[in-house]
């Protein structure tokens, strides 16, 4: 048999090339790992070797030939003892080959996966808490705790590392006790080095067990981005379902107080863009240790992003043994029929404040509690704004390519002739959040800014 | 007596035998990879190991069931030598259902949980995070496994290696890092590279022993190896090999490899050739003839054209599968 050598594709976008130089002639015999030519692509010229034994044959395209086609039979071999004539008469040009590959279909404009998605969210449920059942008011940095406690007692596949969390109980307290319950192989404190430990606790999850990872605040998990977005919620999809990575990244997100710009960053918007992740950002107590516990079990990478500014407050926690929260599920924790105002994590409670300031002007608002980024509950958006006819979609951080453009831009598509006004967007200033107390707070939607753009959709003075 | 506190055994001449089929299999499979991606079959970035075989071939030979392995990018050999199928292998490259990833994740994204083979990673050093995490995972289960994590020079100056490190002799997991040293990090040698360029000595500021080995001798690597999975398993911690060894083909398929001569790439390929090596060993023993050899050549022949056929005929996967294995079901 006569081997034909082809036109080689030399780079990710050659279609064809300059055959530059011939290293052999007529006759040469040639050994695998000789560089027979030399080709020209789009990027460079590259030298070719031989990956099979034999006597050159034929050479079917002359030195400096331009636009040879890849795949095009540029050579014949003869085999160890073949007659190399009758291997020369053998081969004739071939046609260059068809793309092995179809173009890449047009992208539907309307994404049906995510619709799929979403309903299947929407017909989960909060558990039902029976009658007579007791709440205690509890700090959400309690109840956070308190997750991860019953979760470590449930699973002992379960483990929390970060910086401070073992002996100094926690930077925020919300690992206070874990230490003295479950000792330092389940409660481990790491050196200051985020992307290491990230990457430690995605490679730990590949390997069967569920970490839990703290990071002290969000802005120092960009160090470690690489190994939540590139490891961690990849992998599954590129290993083509084997790979699982049951991790939480969690921590406080936002702004602090007066921390100034690196220590102030929401990163709600950041990963609820990416596919693969699950993203939760919880407002209240019994809501923050419902979903921490559903984290801990999702088999999936899971950020939970916390708020340091609520870790004090208290809330009522229903006394029950085992309180598991669906993801993916909002929460309307005020009803309203004239406008609808969307919030996660802390400005839900501004968002409550504003209703009931809209409400002593006649204005009655629904406050729809997101609770999951990705996620996104958009069936119960829609729905109320089905009812309200008006949206304000409000988060802490930048509206760029945000949470609420998001939020927008679903309800324009999915309720566009429900909608009496353009929908609004409260959210922080197109800013690097400053220090000084007055711009800080000019800086970070509030209240206020609320009630006046629920006012502005409802066209009231 | 426990694998654990075994001592050192030389190969034996059956063993020597089965690094030759091993390294050969892995040289023949690459360059029908090669070839393929030259004829379009194989797309986007494609990694050759062809030069490095000893180094896998030489550390897989003394794990042990359950052990795990991590590479970056340049992973197809690490896959032979972890038992993976050929098959699926060559059917990831070629983007088709009957890959190891559905052909979801290509040359440089592949896993076997069956086999221990935790990828296949495409960012220089994050294996080297992950696979201390494997180990970690080990420590905390105490099952007596260890992990091995393989990165290159270049990763070796990735500052998540040095966390990773530190980490590592801190809590003495059980992990091997082996530096394959193919001495250029794409384009830019080691010299270029690295103020310190002995690489093993990189985890002196934390502890962690590494020795310099001769990559392209299997049973150097193997002794090598064997002495860093011992000090390992038995919880003395970390252990750093640095292989000196040379990749005879481009970074990537498209890399015109301008930044060394056509005779230093000679020079490694007909005096050090870690397949010619062994080889001549064999042939010298007289227990193996031209034609036993002659003889592996052609069933290795025969598996990397089954393989290169299968990835052809593999069908590209169903449309359908845009959308799974994104989340796991819960």
């Amino acid at each position: 048999m006569s081997i034909e050598i082809l036109m080689p594709a030399l780079s990710p976008t050659m279609e064809e090339g300059t055959l530059a130089k011939w290293n052999i002639k007529e006759g040469d015999t040639v050994e695998s790992g000789d560089v027979i030519a030399e080709i020209e692509t789009d990027k460079a010229t590259m030298e070719v070797e031989a990956v099979e034994e034999g006597v050159v044959a034929k050479l079917l395209v002359e030195e400096g030939a331009e636009n040879v086609k890849v795949n095009a039979v540029i050579a014949i071999l003869a085999e160890d003892g073949e007659d190399v004539s009758a291997a020369a008469s053998g081969g004739a040009p071939a046609p260059a080959a068809a793309p092995a590959v179809e173009p890449a279909a047009v992208t539907p404009a309307i994404d049906e996966r995510p619709a799929m998605a979403a309903a299947a969210v929407a017909s989960v449920q909060d558990p039902d808490i029976p009658s007579g059942t007791s709440f205690t008011s509890t700090t959400v940095r309690d109840a956070l705790r308190d997750a991860m406690a019953e979760e470590m007692r449930r699973d002992d596949t379960v483990f929390v590392m970060g910086e401070e969390v073992a002996e100094y109980q926690g930077a925020y307290k919300v690992t206070r006790e874990l230490l003295q319950e479950f000792g330092p192989k389940r409660v481990v404190d790491t050196p200051i080095t985020e992307h290491g430990f990230a990457g430690l606790g995605v490679g730990a999850a590949f390997n069967g067990l569920k970490p839990i990872v703290e990071f002290m605040t969000f802005n120092f998990a960009m160090q470690a981005i690489d190994h939540i977005i590139n490891s961690a919620a990849k992998t599954l999809y590129m290993s083509g379902g084997q790979m699982g990575c049951p991790i939480v990244f969690r921590g406080p997100n936002s702004a602090a107080s007066r921390v100034g710009a690196q220590h102030s960053q929401d990163y709600s918007a950041w990963y609820g863009n990416v596919p693969g992740l699950k993203v939760i950002a919880p407002y209240d107590a019994a809501d923050a240790k419902g979903l921490l516990k559903a984290a801990i079990r999702d088999p999936n990478p899971v950020v939970f992003l916390e708020h340091e500014l609520i870790y004090g407050e208290s809330f009522d926690v229903p006394d029950l043994d085992d309180y598991v929260l669906p993801i993916g599920k909002a929460k309307i924790r005020r009803e309203g029929t004239d406008v609808t105002i969307t919030a996660h994590s802390r400005m839900v409670g501004f968002a409550l404040e504003a209703a009931e300031i809209l409400a002593g002007e006649g204005i009655s608002a629904e406050v729809i509690d997101l609770r999951t980024i990705r996620p996104l509950d958009t069936d119960t958006v829609v729905q109320s704004v089905m009812k309200t006819n008006r949206l304000v979609a409000t988060e802490e951080g930048w509206g760029r390519m945000g949470v609420g453009a998001e939020i927008a831009a679903v309800v324009t598509a999915e309720a566009f002739d429900y909608l009496d006004a353009p929908p609004a967007r409260v959210h922080q200033k197109d800013v690097p959040l400053p220090y000084a107390g007055n711009l800080e707070a000019l800086s970070l939607p509030n209240t206020q800014d609320i009630v006046a753009a629920a006012k502005a959709v409802c066209y009231a003075e | 007596m426990p694998a654990k506190s075994a001592a050192f055994k030389p190969a034996t001449q059956d063993q020597i035998l089965e690094f030759y089929r091993e390294m050969l299999l892995m040289r023949r499979f690459e360059e029908k990879a090669g070839q393929l991606y030259g004829m379009g079959l194989i797309a986007g970035f494609c990694h050759l190991y062809i030069g490095q075989e000893a180094v896998v071939t030489g550390v897989q030979a003394v794990l042990e069931e359950g052990d795990q392995i991590i590479t970056g990018y340049r992973d197809h050999a690490h896959m032979l030598a972890c038992g993976m199928d050929p098959k699926g292998v060559m059917a990831e490259l070629t983007g088709r259902e009957g890959g190891y990833s559905r052909g979801k994740g290509g040359s440089m994204h592949m896993f076997s949980r069956e086999k221990n083979f935790y990828g296949g990673h495409g960012i220089v050093g994050a294996q080297v995070a992950l696979g201390t995490g494997l180990g970690f995972a080990n420590w905390y289960k105490d099952n007596g496994k260890i992990s091995v994590a393989y990165f290159g020079d270049g990763a070796a100056n990735q500052g998540q290696v040095y966390e990773s490190f530190n980490m590592a002799k801190l809590w003495n997991l059980p992990v091997i890092y082996v530096i394959e040293n193919n001495q250029y990090a794409m384009g830019t040698s080691v010299k270029r590279a690295s103020s310190e360029t002995h690489l093993y000595k990189r985890g002196a500021s934390f502890g962690i022993p590494g020795e310099e080995v001769d990559g392209m001798d299997v049973e150097a690597v193997r002794k090598a190896a064997h002495k860093a999975a011992k000090h390992a398993r038995t919880g003395k911690g970390p252990y750093i090999l640095e292989m000196k060894t040379y990749r005879y083909r481009g970074h990537s398929m498209s890399d015109p490899a301008k930044y060394r001569t056509r005779d230093e790439v000679d020079e490694v390929r007909s005096h050090h050739d870690p397949i010619d090596m062994v080889k001549e060993k064999l042939l010298a023993t007289k227990k193996f003839s031209e034609e036993d050899l002659k003889a592996i050549d052609k069933d290795v022949k025969a598996i990397v054209n089954e393989a290169a056929e299968f990835s052809k005929t593999s069908p590209e996967p169903d449309p359908s599968e845009l959308y799974t294995d994104v989340l796991v079901e819960a």
